[in-house]
């Protein structure tokens, strides 16, 4: 292969890596920009995500379930049928898995966090990792200890090729999914009433809180919004890999929150560009260097853009509080 | 507290040294009984608690003393592991006249690579702040690790780990004439048992008097000059540089001592194993160090020891006693016991978002944090509202002084 095509090759396998760092990152970035936390819990929520849709795949494709639900039976024959039925499954599993994801972080907000708003700044952290564990164990304990494969309803197929690299449809979707999620998302936060809120919040707590802002309500959304996100991408990294398993989350998670910190943590099109400069930079680093030393890379460019860029690619530099 | 006349210090009371007698005498003679009664894996978790100890305090410099949130901690302990590891299978080829001592060669090199390691990392790092520090450190361990996996140079063997097939890691003396010459047999609860000191004993009160030396420095330390220093940039960075503390002197301090304190604990884990390997320098390893001092308290010495018990001990505990079989005799059948075995993390996680819920400064939070100055705190609001007053009052009455 020539070089031209390897590098088009990595290209293309790093923008759709990119584009999963970069929804699980906006869930980093959202949560941080508002409490100022690392919310460890994120990568466990983008792993159920994954969960959370092969179940609803599977209760809508599998023959167990139609022999034992037979009323589920012509459903079944519907969302197996025709392209239009795959099409309708996928959007109802990334609905629920996203709804149901979303609903996990506000329930994790509301006990775990919130009691910790005034506590010293570990105590929430300590607190995400004992969700973190909680997640990962429960996965581990009720589901599956080991790889469980996950369906690509999509297939192998080609959609297009270009420099002779084929681009399958599955890495298209995931592309565009995830650049229209962002630009809803980005819309949201600058155009709406509850976006606007939440920017409010951001900066200050307490002020936005004397002007009549439903402080909580915009915490609420940001711990919906996040996982909600992460849960789409946790369903992409099931179809992207063929299988799912109970700490699929960790990597992933400190790669996409790398991401959002090379981007400036706290800025939502910072945590876009950060998602997608990351996985460019080790779909390359992996094609040209070493597949071991990929997660090198994405660390040693995080340390890299922190030592002289310590705001992030677009952060803002923070004026020093005395 | 009574205070003594002549030396101006806290008399002991008798209850508070029989209760530490009693400790001392447990912390003894436990593992011995054990050892003794077969239940082989007490002592290899005392011991494991016991480096926790270690790695709690060490880290406790650099998180409580000094405030700087450290991800990556146990790539230090990684460090003086493989660093120490790597020169004893050297010394061994190419000295082995050395015999026991090469253990003293091993120990400095591992203590001087990981504090040293602390310093290069840390001159360009410790200029980020708070949770960016964070995240830089985190990299950094995974680095390590990473590094370690892809066995770097040659050195450290990948994913098989050290020491290679046909070599061992150096022990210091005593361990192998003190397994084949000493040996108790006794005659207790009807039951003959043989007393033996192995392995995991002798590491055992080694781990013991290294966390005893550990204790002492790092009191030491918390009430020197630096310490005060280190409490100093912890609440005020600003402040502090303002009345002359080295802001970037002081933090490298912090960081390479408690990284050197990582590289002995990591040292003494290679050898106590008998076996290091990248497994045991994961992520998740660094989050309980810290989760180990948080639930204790912060910057407090017995919190890191009360954490390490609870840290490493309950579930290691849970998991030894399932695998032994050891809990049939409370009337726990074999299979309910390997699930509690299982659930022991699942259970863990939910007593962490408890504890922090319940008690988010840790179970013995260290005097002088709490005693920290916070602007939110109530005192300080009310000594504002006071002054507040106390102006608004001069300025109404102008020249009454009562």
């Amino acid at each position: 292969m020539q070089l031209a095509t390897i590098i088009l090759a990595q290209l293309i396998n790093g923008i759709t890596l990119g584009g999963m760092y970069a929804l699980i990152a906006l869930g980093y970035t959202l949560v941080y920009g508002i409490l100022l936390m690392i919310n460890f819990a994120h990568s466990e929520l983008f792993m159920s995500g994954a969960f959370v849709g092969l179940g609803v795949m599977t209760l809508l494709t599998s023959s167990t379930v139609a022999s034992r639900v037979p009323a589920l039976a012509p459903a079944q024959h519907f969302f197996a049928g025709s392209t239009f039925g795959i099409v309708c499954m996928l959007l109802i599993a990334f609905f629920v898995s996203m709804v149901v994801v979303g609903f996990e972080g506000v329930i994790t907000e509301r006990f775990a966090y919130r009691p910790l708003r005034h506590a010293p700044r570990l105590a929430p952290l300590i607190s995400s990792v004992g969700v973190s564990l909680f997640l990962q164990n429960a996965v581990l304990l009720w589901i599956s200890a080991g790889q469980v494969p996950f369906p690509n309803p999509l297939g192998q197929s080609t959609l297009f090729s270009i420099g002779g690299v084929d681009v399958s449809l599955l890495k298209v979707v995931i592309v565009v999914t995830a650049v229209v999620l962002l630009i809803a998302l980005d819309t949201f936060i600058s155009r709406s009433r509850l976006g606007k809120s939440m920017r409010a919040t951001s900066q200050d707590r307490e002020a936005a809180g004397l002007m009549g802002i439903d402080v909580n309500m915009s915490i609420t959304a940001a711990f919906f919004i996040g996982p909600a996100l992460g849960a789409v991408a946790g369903m992409f990294s099931g179809m992207y890999y063929g299988s799912v398993v109970y700490n699929m989350g960790f990597l992933p998670g400190i790669k996409a929150f790398t991401a959002a910190v090379l981007g400036g943590i706290g800025n939502l099109r910072g945590a876009m560009l950060g998602g997608f400069v990351l996985g460019i930079a080790e779909a390359l680093a992996s094609g040209f260097i070493s597949t071991g030393y990929k997660d090198v890379i994405a660390f040693a460019i995080l340390i890299l853009v922190l030592i002289f860029r310590p705001g992030g690619l677009l952060g803002e530099s923070v004026v020093e509080k005395v | 507290m009574d205070i003594d006349a002549q030396t101006g210090k806290a008399k002991a009371s008798p209850l508070k040294i029989s209760l530490y007698t009693l400790l001392a005498l447990a912390v003894i003679i436990t593992p011995l009984v054990f050892e003794g009664y077969g239940w082989l894996f007490v002592p290899h978790i005392m011991a494991l608690i016991g480096l926790y100890v270690m790695l709690a305090l060490g880290l406790n410099i650099v998180v409580g003393f000094a405030g700087l949130l450290d991800l990556g901690y146990i790539a230090f302990y990684a460090i003086g592991a493989y660093s120490g590891v790597v020169v004893g299978a050297w010394a061994l080829t190419h000295a082995p006249k050395l015999g026991p001592w090469i253990y003293f060669l091993m120990i400095p090199v591992a203590a001087a690579t990981a504090a040293l390691t602390g310093i290069v990392l840390g001159i360009p790092v410790l200029r980020l702040r708070g949770d960016y520090l964070a995240i830089v450190t985190l990299g950094f361990g995974e680095i390590v690790r990473i590094i370690i996996t892809n066995d770097a140079f040659g050195l450290t063997n990948g994913a098989a780990g050290l020491p290679r097939a046909g070599q061992f890691i150096p022990s210091p003396f005593g361990l192998d004439w003190l397994q084949s010459h000493v040996w108790f047999p006794i005659s207790a609860l009807g039951r003959n048992f043989t007393l033996q000191i192995d392995n995991n004993v002798y590491w055992y009160y080694i781990i013991v008097l290294l966390c005893l030396l550990t204790i002492f420095v790092v009191r030491r330390l918390d009430q020197s000059r630096l310490g005060r220093s280190w409490a100093a940039l912890r609440e005020d960075e600003v402040a502090a540089a303002s009345v002359g503390v080295s802001v970037m002197q002081t933090k490298l301090w912090a960081f390479s001592l408690g990284a050197l304190w990582g590289g002995i604990a990591g040292l003494t884990f290679a050898n106590f194993q008998q076996f290091v390997s990248p497994e045991s320098f994961t992520f998740m390893e660094s989050v309980f160090v810290v989760c180990t001092i948080v639930i204790g308290g912060m910057g407090s010495i017995s919190g890191a020891i009360v954490g390490a018990v609870i840290i490493q001990g309950i579930p290691q505990m849970i998991q030894g006693l399932a695998a032994a079989g050891k809990l049939q005799g409370v009337g726990i059948d074999p299979a309910t016991a390997t699930v509690i075995a299982n659930y022991r993390f699942l259970v863990f996680g939910l007593f962490m978002v408890i504890m922090m819920a319940w008690r988010p400064q840790g179970l013995l939070p260290s005097k002088r944090r709490a005693a920290e100055l916070k602007p939110e705190s109530p005192e300080i609001a009310d000594v504002e509202s006071e002054q507040l007053y106390d102006a608004q009052h001069d300025a109404a009455h102008p020249g009454v002084d009562e």
